[in-house]
């Protein structure tokens, strides 16, 4: 490295990874906290949506994916359903 | 009635034991009649830094089975008084500690002590799990880097959930923030987390800030809590740590780069040497 280099490194590396790092960690663990702190009818519902699911279509367990997201002043509820390829109707 | 403190961050390898060392030896320097417990089952580690290694005979799950009673199993210190180590056990079964033998091991050591420190095992699981369950106070260790502040933050939700306290709803559990590991020079570069910024995301109280510090190693090397080596920056900062915990109001220290003449930086004077 020259001594250009040297000299010029400290301030094309100015603002440094650790801005990077803070703004990174602030997203994800505003997110974890979200689906950590999710309200306790969650596990409840996803069973009992299953249940229902389950009377009309042929589903596996693990292919149901039931999330609450809060973004601002509202939350969504996310409900994601793998479908088998020919789901049959009982 | 002894005070319940467990030494936790998730994530290994961050200065757990170290802390737990330092600050037991800490509070017993000052009077207080402290055990320090460790609760990494299967991977014994704090009796090397307490420097007991070699007076270990019984261990905490010894005690719990009744293989032998509690005051068989404490080590008491040779250099300080008030300070007892209870060694954790190399066995490899994963079920040797219980809800119920912890508990019956805290109700016995309770009337004894003023403190007892538990020394957790990272990770989530069982021997994390129940280092943190019967505490009053966690001091949550952390370094200044992403993984760790993100498994802190993890470890902080558990406290708040899955305790003893959280369980019976009881006050909860004390929560403080012990960054470790801390580099000045690289904060002020711009090339890892400040106070500040770990701060703004753990949002929990400062108990401390502690100096990537030479004296840690010298200290674990030599089985002695780096609170025993009261020149070095680590000691005095893990000092001053107590000190808040007892609720004094102390100032931080080695949050500041050490300036440096030149003369020192070209011959190398050594960072983060004790300002």
């Amino acid at each position: 490295m020259s001594l250009l280099d040297y000299i010029f490194r400290n301030s094309k590396q100015a603002k440094g990874t650790a801005s990077i790092a803070k703004e990174r960690l602030q997203i994800i663990v505003s997110h974890e906290r979200t689906t950590r702190s999710g309200p306790d009818y969650l596990p409840m519902l996803q069973r009992e949506l299953i249940e229902v699911i389950t009377k009309y279509v042929d589903i596996d367990q693990d292919q149901v994916k039931v999330e609450l997201e809060r973004s601002g002043n509202f939350s969504i509820l996310e409900l994601n359903i793998m479908l088998p390829d020919e789901a049959t109707v009982e | 009635m002894a005070k319940i403190i467990v030494i936790t961050s998730g994530k290994g390898g961050v200065g757990k034991t170290t802390t737990s060392a330092a600050f037991a030896a800490g509070l017993a320097l000052r009077g207080f009649k402290t055990v320090v417990i460790d609760f990494d089952i299967g991977l014994r580690n704090l009796d090397l830094i307490m420097g007991c290694e070699r007076r270990v005979v019984y261990d905490f799950v010894n005690v719990i089975r009744g293989e032998s009673n509690l005051k068989q199993a404490l080590i008491k210190d040779k250099r300080i008084d008030n300070l007892y180590i209870l060694p954790a056990s190399q066995t490899r079964d994963k079920d040797a500690l219980t809800l119920e033998g912890v508990e019956k091991v805290f109700d016995e050591l309770n009337p004894e002590f003023d403190y007892i420190v538990c020394d957790s095992p990272a990770g989530i699981e069982r021997g994390a799990y129940l280092a943190m369950y019967f505490a009053d106070t966690a001091i949550v260790v952390t370094n200044p880097e992403v993984s760790s502040v993100r498994d802190s933050d993890r470890m902080l939700g558990i406290l708040a959930s899955k305790s003893r306290r959280s369980e019976q709803k009881l006050e909860p559990i004390k929560e403080h923030l012990l960054l470790t590991r801390y580099a000045t020079s690289r904060v002020e570069r711009g090339d890892m987390l400040s106070v500040d910024d770990v701060l703004e995301i753990l949002a929990i109280p400062l108990l401390g800030v502690i100096p990537e510090s030479q004296a840690v190693l010298r200290a674990s090397n030599s089985g002695v809590p780096v609170t025993m080596d009261p020149e070095s920056d680590a000691g005095q900062a893990y000092l001053d740590a107590v000190g808040r915990f007892l609720g004094e109001d102390i100032p931080y220290r080695f949050i500041k780069p050490v300036k440096r003449t030149f003369l020192q930086r070209i011959f190398g004077a050594k960072e983060g040497a004790a300002a």
